[in-house]
C-alpha cells in the first residue's frame, strides 16, 4: 500500500476533537487531525504548542476530556499505553528507554519475552529480530550489548522493540534531536523503508527541514489546537512552514557585527577530569604521566572567552560538556587552570566564582536551576544569597529581593501573576526567562549559558537570543553550549567542537555547514587546523 | 480572590482536623476490641477532676509534658528540613542531660550564671555529639540515619555507665534510685504558676508549671526567624528543596549538613532540662526516655514548623495526660500510643494529599490570572 491508495481506504489514525484541559499549561483544544495509512504525517509546533501532549493521549498515557480517537476507522478508548500497543500503536521515546546492561535481543523482548515451556525462547526471538530488521532494513547485531551502541544503533533498536510488539503505527517524539545529521539522514532511510512496508508514522519535530525532507502530509498545532493540514508538495519551504507554526515572523539567531574586544575574560588552559574521581597531583609529579591510562571526560582543555565574544561548544551530548562547566563553575574539581580576568580562580569556591562575575543558566533547570516548590522571588535570591539585593547582613532582604523579581519580571517579560507564585506553576519558557534574567542580575563579566532555549517556545527563545546579544554587545563573554546547532552557529563568535573530552577543532561560524560540524562532533572528520 | 497563604492554611488545618477525626474512629475500633468503651475512653481525656486544683495540675501536666516534646520536635525539624534524618535526637539529649546536670552540680553561682552555664553545657555536649555522624556523614559518606542510631546506642549505654561511675552522686539510705548530686537552688528554674494565680486560680500541685516553658517559647520564635528570615535559613530550605540548584547557587553543602547537624543536636540537648531544671534538679534513673523518638513524630505532625511543632506537642501532651484518668475508667492506657500513632500516621498522609492540592491549585491559579491578562494575545 501507498500514498496514491485511493480513498476507500481508512485512514490509520483519526483524531477529532480532542480536548485537554491542564492547569498551568496549553492544552489541547478541538485537535483534528487525520492520518493516512502508509504515509509519513509530521506533526509540527513550537515547543510548549501541545504536541507532546496530544501524543501521551494517543498513546493511552493521558484521556482526553473530549473527542473522539479512530484507529482504522474503529472508535477507540486507551486507558493505558498498553491498550494502544494492542491497537497496533506504538512510541519511540525522546530519551530511550533501553536497558544497558543488557543486550539488543534481551531489551527488544523485554516485557515481551517469547517462551518455551517457560523459558526463553531466544533462537525464536532472535530469528523474528532478524526477519523484521531485514524486512525494515533496520540493522543492529541483536547480540551486541547497548552500552556499546551509538546513539543511531540505540534509535533503531528502540524502533525495532516497536515492531516486534506488532506495531503499525509508529509515534517518534523529536526523533532527531539526538542525532547527528549523519544519523538523521540514516533515521529518515529507515523511516522511508518502513513507510514502503505499509507502516504509518507520526513524527513529532519542530526542526522543519527535517520535516520537510521526510513528510508527507504536515500538521502544525499552535497553541495547543491545529491550525492546518497540508499536504508536503503545498509547502514551498521551511520559512512558510515556520510562519504557519509561529503565526508571525521567525525569529533569527544571527548576531550582527561583531562587538568581541581584545580584552581575555576567561582563560582556561588544560583543564583535565578522570571519569573515576579527582586524586590530587603529588608533588613533583608530572600530571601526563600521573593519569597515564585513565580515562577521562576532560582531557586537556584549553581555551579563552574576550569580553563580548560568544564561544559555542558544540559536540554531542555526553562528550565532556557537562563537566566542563561544572569544573568551571568550581562544582566538580578537576586538574588545570581558570583564570577570570587577572584572577586564577582555580582554587576557588562554586560562591566566590559567583560573587567574582560568573553567571550560569544550567542545561536543566528544574534540577539544577530552580526550586520548583518555592516563589519567584525566593529562586531570584537563589545564588544570590550573599550579594545585593538579597543581602542585608545575616538577613534575606525580602522587601529589595521581592522588588529586583518585580524588575526582571517586567524587563524579560516573565509571565506570571505575582513574585509570590511558586516558581512550579509557569510554563517552562517564563522559568527559563526568570532564570536568565536572574543570571543577567549583579552584572556578570562571564556568562555560562547551556541550552539557554531548550524546551522553550519560539517567543522566549527570541527574547532570550535578544538578551544575550545585548549582554554581549555591552562586554560580556559568554560560553554557550548548545544541541540546537543552529543557535551556536548563528550566535557564537567561534565555535569550539568537543569529543570525548577534547576540544578537537575550533570553527569560523561563518564558514561553517552543520554538516562539518556534524564530521567534527562524530570524530568522522579529524582536525587540520582552520 | 483568597491570598494564596491563607489558602494553603485552610487546606492544611482541613486536613488536619479530618485526619484526627478518622485516627478517633480508628482508635474507638481498637478500644473496642480491647473490651472496652470508646465513650468512656474519650470521656476520660476530658475528665481533669472536679476541683479547680485538679484542672489547673492537669494543664500544668499537659503542658509540661508537651515543652520537652516541643523542643524535640524542632531539633528533629532542622534537620528535616534538609532531608537530613537526625534520628540521633534521643541519644544527643540523654548525653547532654547528663553532663549538663553533673557540671550544674559541681558549682554554686547567682541564679542567672548557674542556669546559663547548665543550658549552654546541654547545647554544646548535644551539638558536639550530633557533629560526629555529621562529619561521618561529609568526610565519609556515611548515611546519617544508620550513624545516628548506632550513636543512639552508645549514648544510651553511655549515659547508664556515667549514672553509675564517675557522675553518681550520694545515695540517700533506702533510695532505690541513682541519681547525679542536686543542682544547687539557684540552678532550679523558677516555676511559672503565676500564669495560673494571677487569674485568681489555685498554683498546680507538686513541682508546678516548669519555667522552662518560656524559653523553649523563645527558642520556638528564634528559630523561626532563623530559619524564615536568614541567609543561613535561605540556604537551608534551598538545599532541602532541591540540593543539586543549591550547589550550582554556591551553598556548601558539607558545611550546610554540618551547621544543620550540630544545630539539631545543639537544640537536642535542652530536651532533658525542663524537667532537671524544673523538679528532679538531677539526672536520675527515673528520667523520662523516649522523647527524641517521640520528637520525630512530633515534627512530622507539625510539618516542620514551629508553630505547628507546637501544635502537635500540645496534642501529644494533652494524650499523655489521659495515663491515669484512662485507668481509672478500665481502658487500657495503650490506647494513647495507638491514637498518638494512627494520628501521625493519617496526619502525614493528609499532608501529602493537601499539599498537592495546594500546588495544584497554585498552578491553576496562575494560569487563570494569566489567561484573563493575557486574553487578547491569545486569541490573536
Amino acid at each position: 500500500m501507498s500514498s496514491d491508495t485511493l480513498a476507500p481506504a481508512k485512514p490509520a489514525v483519526e483524531l477529532e476533537g480532542i480536548t485537554k484541559r491542564f492547569p498551568g499549561v496549553v492544552a489541547n483544544h478541538d485537535i483534528r487531525i487525520t492520518i493516512e495509512a502508509g504515509t509519513v504525517h509530521a506533526i509540527c509546533g513550537e515547543n510548549g504548542a501541545g504536541k507532546s501532549t496530544l501524543m501521551k493521549i494517543l498513546y493511552g498515557m493521558q484521556k482526553p476530556d473530549e473527542g473522539q480517537i479512530r484507529v482504522n476507522g474503529q472508535d477507540v478508548s486507551f486507558r493505558t499505553p498498553s491498550d494502544a500497543i494492542a491497537a497496533g500503536i506504538g512510541m519511540v521515546h525522546q530519551h530511550f528507554m533501553l536497558a544497558d546492561n543488557l543486550t539488543v535481543l534481551e531489551n527488544i523482548v523485554l516485557g515481551a519475552e517469547p517462551t518455551t515451556a517457560g523459558f526463553l525462547d531466544a533462537a525464536g526471538a532472535r530469528r523474528r529480530i532478524r526477519e523484521l530488521a531485514e524486512a525494515h532494513g533496520l540493522r543492529v547485531d541483536p547480540d551486541r550489548l547497548v552500552e556499546d551502541l551509538g546513539v543511531g544503533d540505540r534509535q533503531r533498536v528502540e524502533i525495532l522493540k516497536v515492531l516486534y510488539r506488532g506495531a503499525r503505527i509508529l509515534i517518534l517524539d523529536e526523533p532527531t534531536a539526538v542525532l547527528v545529521p549523519q544519523e538523521v539522514d540514516e533515521l529518515f532511510e529507515n523511516l522511508r523503508e518502513l513507510k514502503a512496508e505499509g507502516l504509518t508514522v507520526l513524527f513529532i519535530s519542530h526542526k522543519l527541514d527535517e520535516v520537510l525532507s521526510i513528510a508527507d502530509e504536515i500538521t502544525v498545532i499552535r497553541r495547543g489546537t491545529t491550525v492546518a493540514t497540508v499536504p508536503r508538495s503545498q509547502v514551498g519551504s521551511a520559512r512558510e512552514l515556520a510562519e504557519m507554526m509561529v503565526g508571525s515572523e521567525l525569529p533569527t539567531p544571527e548576531t550582527r557585527e561583531s562587538t568581541v574586544t581584545d580584552t581575555v575574560e576567561l582563560r582556561v588552559e588544560g583543564l583535565t577530569m578522570e571519569a573515576e574521581g579527582f586524586r590530587p597531583l603529588p608533588r613533583g609529579a608530572d600530571l601526563r604521566e600521573f593519569l597515564h591510562g585513565k580515562r577521562l571526560l576532560l582531557d586537556d582543555v584549553s581555551f579563552q572567552i574576550r569580553k563580548g565574544e560568544i564561544v559555542g561548544i558544540a559536540g554531542v551530548e555526553g562528550n565532556g560538556q557537562s563537566e566542563l562547566i561544572e569544573a568551571i563553575m568550581g562544582m566538580r574539581q578537576a586538574h588545570g587552570r581558570i583564570t577570570l580576568g587577572a584572577e586564577d580562580i582555580s582554587a576557588w569556591t562554586t560562591l566566590r566564582r559567583r560573587e567574582a562575575g560568573i553567571g550560569y543558566i544550567p542545561e536543566d533547570r528544574h534540577r539544577q536551576g530552580l526550586l520548583l516548590e518555592a516563589s519567584l522571588w525566593e529562586n531570584r535570591v537563589l545564588g544570590h544569597q550573599t550579594r545585593k539585593p538579597a543581602r542585608k547582613g545575616i538577613w534575606i532582604d525580602r522587601k529589595a529581593s521581592k522588588a529586583d523579581t518585580e524588575r526582571i519580571v517586567k524587563d524579560y517579560d516573565v509571565r506570571t501573576p505575582s513574585v509570590e507564585t511558586l516558581a512550579l506553576a509557569l510554563s517552562g519558557g517564563n522559568q527559563q526567562k526568570l532564570i536568565v534574567g536572574r543570571e543577567m542580575s549583579g552584572e556578570p563579566s562571564f556568562l555560562i549559558a547551556a541550552h539557554p532555549t531548550r524546551g522553550v517556545d519560539v517567543g522566549a527563545q527570541a527574547a532570550i537570543w535578544d538578551h544575550l546579544r545585548r549582554a554581549r554587545a555591552a562586554g560580556l563573554a559568554v560560553l554557550l553550549i548548545s544541541a540546537d546547532l543552529d543557535e551556536l552557529i548563528g550566535l557564537s563568535d567561534t565555535v569550539q567542537v568537543i569529543f570525548r573530552g577534547r576540544l578537537v577543532a575550533e570553527l569560523d561560524p561563518a564558514d561553517i555547514t552543520p554538516e562539518q560540524l556534524g564530521g567534527y562532533m562524530t570524530g568522522a572528520i579529524t582536525e587540520e587546523g582552520s | 480572590m483568597m491570598p494564596a497563604g491563607l489558602n494553603r492554611l485552610l487546606l492544611t488545618v482541613g486536613g488536619a482536623v479530618v485526619a484526627i477525626v478518622l485516627a478517633l474512629a480508628i482508635s474507638s475500633v481498637a478500644i473496642l476490641a480491647a473490651g472496652a468503651d470508646p465513650v468512656a475512653a474519650f470521656g476520660a481525656f476530658f475528665d481533669f477532676g472536679s476541683t479547680s486544683t485538679s484542672v489547673v495540675s492537669g494543664i500544668a501536666t499537659v503542658i509540661n509534658r508537651a515543652v520537652p516534646l516541643f523542643i524535640a520536635g524542632l531539633a528533629v525539624a532542622v534537620g528535616f528540613r534538609m532531608n537530613l534524618f537526625n534520628i540521633g535526637v534521643e541519644g544527643q539529649y540523654r548525653i547532654a542531660a547528663i553532663c549538663a546536670a553533673y557540671v550544674g552540680a559541681t558549682f554554686t553561682a547567682p541564679a542567672p550564671i548557674q542556669i546559663a552555664v547548665i543550658i549552654v553545657v546541654a547545647a554544646a555536649v548535644g551539638g558536639l555529639y550530633a557533629l560526629i555522624p555529621a562529619l561521618m556523614k561529609v568526610g565519609r559518606g556515611v548515611n546519617e540515619v544508620i550513624a545516628t542510631i548506632m550513636l543512639n546506642y552508645i549514648a544510651i549505654n553511655l549515659s547508664a555507665f556515667l549514672l553509675r561511675g564517675p557522675f553518681q552522686g550520694p545515695r540517700p539510705e533506702g533510695q532505690l534510685t541513682v541519681t547525679t548530686a542536686d543542682i544547687p537552688e539557684s540552678g532550679w528554674f523558677p516555676n511559672f504558676n503565676f500564669l495560673f494565680t494571677m487569674f485568681g486560680l489555685p498554683a498546680p500541685r507538686g513541682a508546678g508549671l516548669w519555667g522552662f516553658l518560656g524559653v523553649a517559647i523563645v527558642l520556638g520564635i528564634v528559630l523561626w526567624v532563623v530559619l524564615e528570615r536568614t541567609r543561613f535559613g535561605f540556604d537551608v530550605k534551598a538545599s532541602g528543596l532541591n540540593s543539586i540548584a543549591a550547589l550550582a547557587s554556591g551553598v556548601r553543602p558539607k558545611k550546610m549538613v554540618i551547621s544543620a547537624m550540630v544545630l539539631s543536636g545543639a537544640i537536642a540537648g535542652l530536651i532533658g532540662l525542663p524537667e532537671i531544671l524544673g523538679r528532679t534538679h538531677n539526672f536520675g534513673t527515673s528520667f523520662t526516655a523516649g522523647l527524641g523518638f517521640l520528637g520525630i513524630a512530633v515534627a512530622l505532625l507539625g510539618r516542620n514548623k514551629p508553630v505547628g511543632i507546637a501544635v502537635a506537642a500540645l496534642l501529644f501532651g494533652f494524650l499523655d495526660r489521659a495515663q491515669g484518668p484512662l485507668q481509672f475508667a478500665d481502658v487500657p492506657p495503650s490506647v494513647i500510643m495507638i491514637m498518638q500513632g494512627t494520628i501521625v500516621l493519617l496526619v502525614v498522609i493528609a499532608n501529602e494529599i493537601t499539599s498537592r492540592m495546594a500546588l495544584r491549585q497554585e498552578e491553576r491559579r496562575a494560569a487563570r490570572q494569566l489567561a484573563t491578562t493575557n486574553r487578547v494575545e491569545v486569541t490573536a
